[in-house]
């Protein structure tokens, strides 16, 4: 089969323009308290009930690092075989907001604690190597609520403090497309290794967009645009598509891309200027004086490497090995955690060939209608095991099966005692389905005679007419045996 | 029954111990001193009721194990206390009230010592004169229109008029050491983080640190054991078992050499100053000490450094002073950013708005590495004079102040002239090395002059050991008439 062709272009009278992407995520770490606090991280607490001296900014309260938060940090850079700079360095970003108390926030500037690394990407068109330029950790701001009172500005300082991970890519991504499988996959890595939920909803994931654009088999970089605070997948792909257009229309009609930051619109779907290059903060980055510099041990860091659980690309490698399955269905089985968890559970039990078709078709058609996560489905492991032995063990047939996983769906029960209770197990007796088929043969005489006189094609509707006399519970293997058997005699 | 007005911190302790005199009564005698100098402008708060509930409690419950065994004390407000209020002698905290103590006060009140009050001090510790202070100036003991130093004006001040037995200062630039050369008091800046920050009102936090003003040496080494200390809440805390700075403390000079750094010849510098150098100098000889003539070449950009890495850090620090959380807030302003500047615009003194703009240029963008990463670099170079003279020599002396006390006004309106007077402090902060200040005499006018001496980091013991040699044959005694009583 051929593979498709990279094509996405912005398509115009006179040129083809390539879009030029680079994104810097945000991603909260997973740690029960926050960077330099002892504050709980929890999402969803009443304003203001998970704020310390500390994230409040008292005068005299000091930041103490939270030694997990790092932990978590060289994880995320061992998983993105990315460098570990044992030395790194904590700074203060200068600027004003109300919900910023401080008027700082506690970041890394020029010595992150993870430099480069990449991302592998397994698009239609072969896989693809995306960079990544650093990692770095950075406290997050509290929330400043503008729609509670019409004249006035209310601050929850829960999330003030809360460690987040800045990963920043090269500008290697050319699509919105790429852009969807690169927060997928990054977001699927930080999931195995349990440093950052990816929990979009609730803010622990978004990014900032840097689109450019230029006229394809150019070299140069154009003009980019900082799109700011995107939280949801879909949004990146909208604002990246329409943000390009726009660049590409400005470029073509002689005008310039002016280099600023700017919001995505979710309602008109378009960006918007947020402030120019003039208006940008001047950030005053320096060394946070009451912090000293970070010094990691080499041994902490291979510690962590031994530590490490298999990531996506291994566990797909050995899928494709170890279960015999296309590099497709294995890239299906391992993005999510768990969905590789669900069918390793499986597996444990059940037929592994099966095991895939059942999860990669049955039971995600039916997550997608219900739009939920795999650990929420109302099929278990382990139910889905036991429906998968019946079908092996020829206690049912496949057809059969699809109606017992339906009733699986709605209450939940085991397809044990479903096919026990509704009767369906196949009926595997010879002796018992020879008589059916004598019953048929015997009724249809007529379309016995055409068919032995070639009209082959007839066979289909004797077993169809066996399958309506045991009401579809006959085994179709043997059915299909003896009825050959039997018209011949 | 003997006179509190000359008692030593030391000596109370020990008539309390040995029941000699109770805390309510040594308590009593100091809110009464405090009452009586009103004129003298030390304190900002006062929380008698409190210090009698305390030294009443102290003297039912008599646990005379703490190093401060029902010892009223005062402490400059830059320290929080908790649920008393704590200004940093500044408007846009001055109804602040923290729910929090600061670790060192706290340890202080764990060492048995009870709260007087909180002393004046220039306004976010940003003065060497305690004239930028909110809440008024702080007169000099010494003389009516004499200035007390600063920043810790509001705690030498109330040393040298007996308000106090004892007190705690901090000390960025000199702020501990000026004020108590300037009115013939004792004042250690330790190491950096032996005393932990957590608590203190920033000012620049890689040079802030919290230091013991007292009478004497004795009471030094006794108030520094007290207040040190590891502190795992301050990432820049020494993690090191306590000193014993007192019972170690002994009068120990022979064989030591003593580094005198050219450098410290200043021009214009007055002879009475280089005359009680030369008398402490000779002092030491005598005392068996061998001087070696020292360099650190880098003395000269000490200043300048200190200028540019302190109000970098404080302009970042006083960030937080926005009137959105606590503290003072303007009633003007129809949105953030004008009730941002009107807050800080009325919020905040001259000569903090000075440092705050200074800060925020050297920080920003095109400026960075011109100013303030080569400060730092020049930091280096400080710390490295330091480091190698130490290699030659146990400890360094030098003079404290270029001048004796000067009057109120003299330099307010040259802000230089002001920052010359932290010259010879300075470089010690920025090495983060400890030094202490002791008198060394009095100028013609009778003004108190100190002398400084400085040693390698962690080595308090050794200049607290030479102080208390000099001190005894200095034999210094501050003749002070208690003419605010009147």
């Amino acid at each position: 089969m051929e593979k498709d062709k990279f094509n996405y272009f912005i398509k115009t009278e006179k040129n083809n323009w390539e879009v030029i992407i680079g994104l810097e995520v945000h991603a909260q770490v997973v740690s029960d308290s926050k960077l330099f606090s002892g504050s709980s991280t929890k999402f969803g607490g009443k304003p203001n009930t998970q704020v310390s001296l500390v994230d409040s900014a008292f005068p005299g309260m000091l930041p103490v690092i939270n030694e997990y938060c790092i932990e978590q940090a060289v994880k995320t850079g061992l998983g993105l075989n990315a460098k570990i700079n044992l030395d790194s360095i904590f700074d203060r970003k200068n600027y004003f907001y109300a919900d910023l108390p401080a008027g700082y926030q506690i970041s890394q500037y020029k010595n992150p604690i993870v430099g480069e690394g990449e991302i592998n990407l397994d698009m239609p068109y072969g896989s693809k190597k995306i960079g990544i330029e650093r990692l770095h950790l950075e406290q997050d701001a509290g929330k400043s609520i503008h729609d509670l009172s019409p004249d006035n500005t209310y601050v929850d300082l829960n999330r003030s403090g809360v460690a987040l991970m800045e990963i920043v890519s090269k500008p290697d991504l050319r699509s919105p497309e790429e852009v969807n499988s690169y927060v997928k996959k990054l977001r699927s890595i930080m999931r195995y290794l349990g440093t950052c939920d990816g929990n979009m909803q609730e803010g622990s994931l978004r990014a900032d967009v840097n689109v450019s654009v230029r006229k394809k088999g150019e070299t140069k970089f154009g003009t980019r645009c900082e799109i700011k605070n995107v939280n949801s997948i879909k949004f990146m792909e909208m604002a990246i598509d329409s943000e390009a257009k726009r660049q590409v229309e400005l470029l073509e009609s002689g005008r310039s891309i002016d280099q600023e930051t700017r919001l995505f619109d979710t309602k008109k779907k378009e960006t918007r200027s947020m402030r120019s290059k003039e208006e940008a903060h001047d950030y005053r980055y320096f060394p946070d004086p009451d912090l000293l510099p970070l010094k990691i041990e080499k041994s902490f860091v291979e510690n962590l490497k031994k530590k490490l659980p298999e990531l996506p690309d291994q566990k797909k490698d050995r899928y494709i090995k170890k279960f015999n399955l296309s590099p497709y269905e294995a890239n299906v089985l391992v993005s999510e955690i768990d969905v590789s968890k669900f069918f390793e559970e499986v597996i444990k039990t059940a037929d592994i060939k099966l095991a895939k078709n059942w999860i990669i078709v049955e039971l995600f058609a039916i997550l997608n209608e219900k739009n939920i996560e795999i650990k929420e489905s109302p099929v278990s492991p382990k139910n889905l095991a036991i429906l998968i032995n019946q079908i092996s063990s020829g206690n049912i047939s496949g057809k059969i099966a699809k109606e017992v996983f339906e009733i699986m769906v709605k209450t939940g029960s085991p397809a044990d005692k479903i096919i026990e209770e509704k009767g369906l197990k196949q009926q595997s007796n010879p002796e018992e389905i020879k008589k059916i088929v004598k019953k048929v043969i015997d009724k249809n005489s007529e379309k016995v005679s055409e068919y032995k006189l070639g009209k082959v094609k007839l066979f289909g509707f004797f077993i169809g007419e066996v399958m309506k006399i045991s009401a579809g519970k006959a085994n179709p293997k043997l059915v299909n045996e003896i009825l050959k058997t039997e018209l011949k005699k | 029954m003997s006179d509190l007005n000359q008692n030593t911190l030391t000596q109370i302790a020990n008539l309390i111990k040995t029941k000699k005199i109770s805390s309510l009564e040594v308590t009593k005698f100091f809110i009464e001193n405090i009452e009586k100098a009103k004129k003298l402008n030390s304190f900002i708060t006062t929380c008698f009721e409190k210090s009698l509930k305390d030294a009443k409690n102290f003297d039912k419950k008599k646990n005379y194990k703490g190093l401060l065994p029902g010892i009223p004390l005062a402490v400059k407000d830059l320290f929080c206390t908790k649920n008393i209020k704590t200004t940093a002698g500044s408007k846009i905290l001055e109804n602040f009230i923290p729910a929090y103590e600061s670790s060192v006060t706290n340890n202080l009140w764990s060492e048995g010592a009870i709260i007087l009050g909180k002393l004046n001090c220039d306004e976010f510790a940003m003065g060497s004169s305690n004239e930028t202070s909110y809440f008024g100036n702080t007169i000099n003991p010494i003389g009516k229109s004499l200035v007390p130093g600063g920043s810790s004006g509001g705690s030498a001040s109330a040393l040298a008029a007996n308000l106090t037995p004892a007190t705690i200062g901090t000390d960025t630039g000199g702020s501990i050491r000026q004020p108590a050369s300037f009115t013939g008091t004792v004042g250690l800046k330790p190491t950096y983080g032996l005393c932990s920050r957590w608590g203190i009102v920033a000012f620049a936090s890689s040079l802030d640190q919290a230091g013991p003003m007292t009478k004497n040496v004795e009471d030094c080494a006794l108030l520094l054991e007290a207040m040190s200390g590891y502190d795992p809440k301050d990432s820049t805390s020494i993690n090191k078992k306590k000193e014993q700075y007192s019972k170690n403390l002994k009068e120990n000079v022979k064989g030591l050499k003593i580094g005198i750094p050219k450098e410290y010849r200043i021009d214009n510098m007055p002879k009475e100053i280089d005359n009680i150098w030369n008398k402490g100098i000779d002092i030491l000889k005598k005392s068996g000490a061998t001087i070696v003539n020292i360099s650190l070449p880098h003395t000269n950009y000490a200043l300048p450094t200190y200028y540019i890495v302190a109000p970098a850090e404080a302009s970042s620090n006083l960030a937080r002073y926005d009137g959105v959380k606590y503290g003072y807030r303007s009633k003007k302003g129809k949105n953030l950013i004008e009730m941002y500047e009107n807050t800080r615009g009325e919020g905040f003194g001259r000569e903090v708005k000075r440092r705050v703009l200074i800060g925020t240029y050297v920080l920003s963008s095109g400026y960075y590495d011109a100013y303030y990463l080569k400060a730092q670099k020049v930091r280096k170079l400080i710390k490295n004079d330091f480091d190698e003279s130490f290699k030659k020599v146990d400890a360094i002396l030098t003079p404290s102040t270029p001048s004796s006390a000067f009057k109120f006004g003299e330099k307010t309106n040259d802000p230089i002239s002001m920052y010359l007077n932290d010259i010879f402090t300075v470089p010690v902060n920025l090495a983060g090395i400890p030094a202490i200040s002791i008198p060394g005499g009095v100028d013609s006018r009778g003004y108190p002059m100190g002398l400084q001496l400085i040693a390698k980091a962690l080595d308090e013991q050794t200049i607290l050991n030479i102080a208390l040699t000099m001190e005894k044959a200095i034999n210094f005694k501050n003749s002070i008439n208690r003419w605010w009583e009147n």
